[in-house]
């Protein structure tokens, strides 16, 4: 006999989208971190540095993220480490965000005029300085809505999570699917989770837009 | 000219870009208080010159001695010649983030250590030079061109340099702005500032110019006071370019 569709099961599924939110939060922080690094890499001076971050920007970029998130998990298990789910999630998202969030920074510093690098040169700041006080406050404004725009793709990809046994939003919900057979109602009930999550985000991009350009 | 009154001094200077020669054995000497203006026409390697001597662009052969300091492609010569020397460019080049006053601090501060009271009394001295001391706090986007470039003047002199080099300064500017840079600039010469100006605005060099320098494809080929230079220029090539700009 299968059970009703209830707010209980709502509930359940609340719980869930504390998952979705969470993990796009480790996305997020994980993948500045690692695409500040990937960042500087792009824009250094050392040609080095500068491939290997582009050739990561590719690859990853170039693979869906499911696929690195299996081999964050049962490729690390098969090579023996037993890892949890969580920490592969961790590692497979961030590494996923910085990859995309690198790129966005990459071109958001290279898009700040010539002309701002030279004023700084020739007023004897050093590249440090000048990076710092001149290029990058400016890259920021410019990176802002892409950055936030990005989000949203994130908090929508960890729906992924649920194939390695994480509880999130979309996990929950096919568990209430299967327990009710209404996956109409409740799928719809988890778009609407994630639009209500999402549209406010974008609703915000929006307006950083607007008032950036200005 | 003793060797401490020496601000640049150039010898057999060239620079290459990919596939052509920008500036071909250049030989110049500017001394303290002189003020130069580079003509020429576009193309002829002026702005190369001019940005060659705070190393915006490397020369690849030749010795560049500037404010005392040797040129080369090592970093301490590089910041240590910037430090003393001051641009303004075709496009300002103000950082918009930035208001006026603390477009004037930034660098007094982070590269001479300055405190942020000692930086804003000097870059309010320097924009009450300049004559706008009333734009402070406003953002360089609030400004007109010809407030913006007196406050990329201002800018460039609150590092007390010992040589300013204007890029070609009122270029970009509207014709009604042109005037108030170009009075600020008169007036720095006068009070005795060392200035290099790559500029086509022949009545400053008339007004102030020690020396006028004119360059045809990366070659000085013509260079002396400004009255000789205008009543008797020496090369067809200058000849034509004057009666193009002055008409």
């Amino acid at each position: 006999m299968f059970q009703q569709f209830s707010f209980n099961h709502v509930l359940f599924m609340l719980t869930g989208l504390g998952w979705t939110i969470g993990l796009a939060a480790i996305a997020l922080v994980g993948g500045s971190i690692a695409g500040s690094v990937l960042t500087l890499m792009r824009v250094s001076s050392n040609p080095v540095l500068s491939r290997i971050a582009q050739f990561y920007i590719f690859v990853v970029q170039g693979t869906p993220l499911l696929v690195t998130l299996f081999i964050a998990y049962f490729g690390t298990t098969y090579l023996g480490f037993s890892i949890a789910p969580l920490t592969a999630i961790a590692v497979a998202f961030s590494f996923y965000a910085a990859a995309f969030l690198g790129d966005i920074w990459r071109g958001a510093i290279q898009s700040v005029p010539v002309g701002q690098r030279e004023g700084a040169h020739a007023l004897g700041l050093s590249r440090a300085h000048a990076m710092r006080y001149i290029i990058v406050p400016q890259a920021i404004r410019i990176a802002t809505p892409p950055t936030v725009g990005f989000f949203v793709q994130l908090i929508k990809n960890t729906s992924l999570a649920s194939v390695v046994g994480i509880v999130e939003l979309t996990r929950t919900s096919q568990i209430v699917s299967n327990a009710t057979f209404k996956p109409l109602e409740v799928y719809l009930t988890a778009a609407l989770f994630y639009f209500l999550v999402c549209f406010p985000i974008t609703l915000f991009s929006r307006s950083l837009e607007r008032r950036l350009s200005a | 000219m003793s060797a401490s009154d020496s601000v640049v001094s150039a010898r057999k200077v060239s620079k290459f870009f990919a596939g052509f020669q920008a500036l071909r054995d250049i030989d110049l000497d500017v001394v303290k208080g002189e003020t130069i203006v580079v003509c020429g026409p576009s193309g002829s390697g002026k702005s190369t010159l001019i940005r060659c001597l705070n190393a915006l662009e490397q020369h690849q052969s030749g010795e560049l001695v500037v404010c005392g300091i040797e040129l080369t492609a090592a970093r301490q010569s590089i910041d240590a010649v910037r430090r003393r020397t001051g641009m303004v460019f075709q496009n300002f080049n103000l950082f918009p983030h930035m208001t006026v006053i603390e477009n004037c601090m930034i660098a007094p501060m982070k590269v001479k250590g300055m405190s942020r009271d000692e930086a804003r009394a000097t870059a309010e001295r320097f924009l009450k030079r300049v004559h706008i001391p009333e734009q402070a706090d406003k953002y360089p986007a609030q400004l007109s061109g010809g407030q913006q470039q007196r406050v990329a003047i201002a800018r460039a002199l609150s590092m007390n340099p010992d040589v300013m080099l204007f890029d070609e300064p009122t270029s970009a500017l509207d014709p009604e702005m042109v005037r108030e840079v170009l009075d600020t600039m008169v007036e720095l010469a006068r009070e005795g500032a060392t200035m290099i100006c790559v500029t086509h605005e022949m009545n400053f060099a008339r007004q102030v110019a020690d020396r006028v320098i004119f360059m045809d494809k990366g070659n000085i080929i013509e260079s002396g006071a400004p009255e000789t230079f205008f009543a008797k220029p020496e090369t067809d090539r200058a000849r034509e370019f004057l009666a193009q700009i002055l008409h």
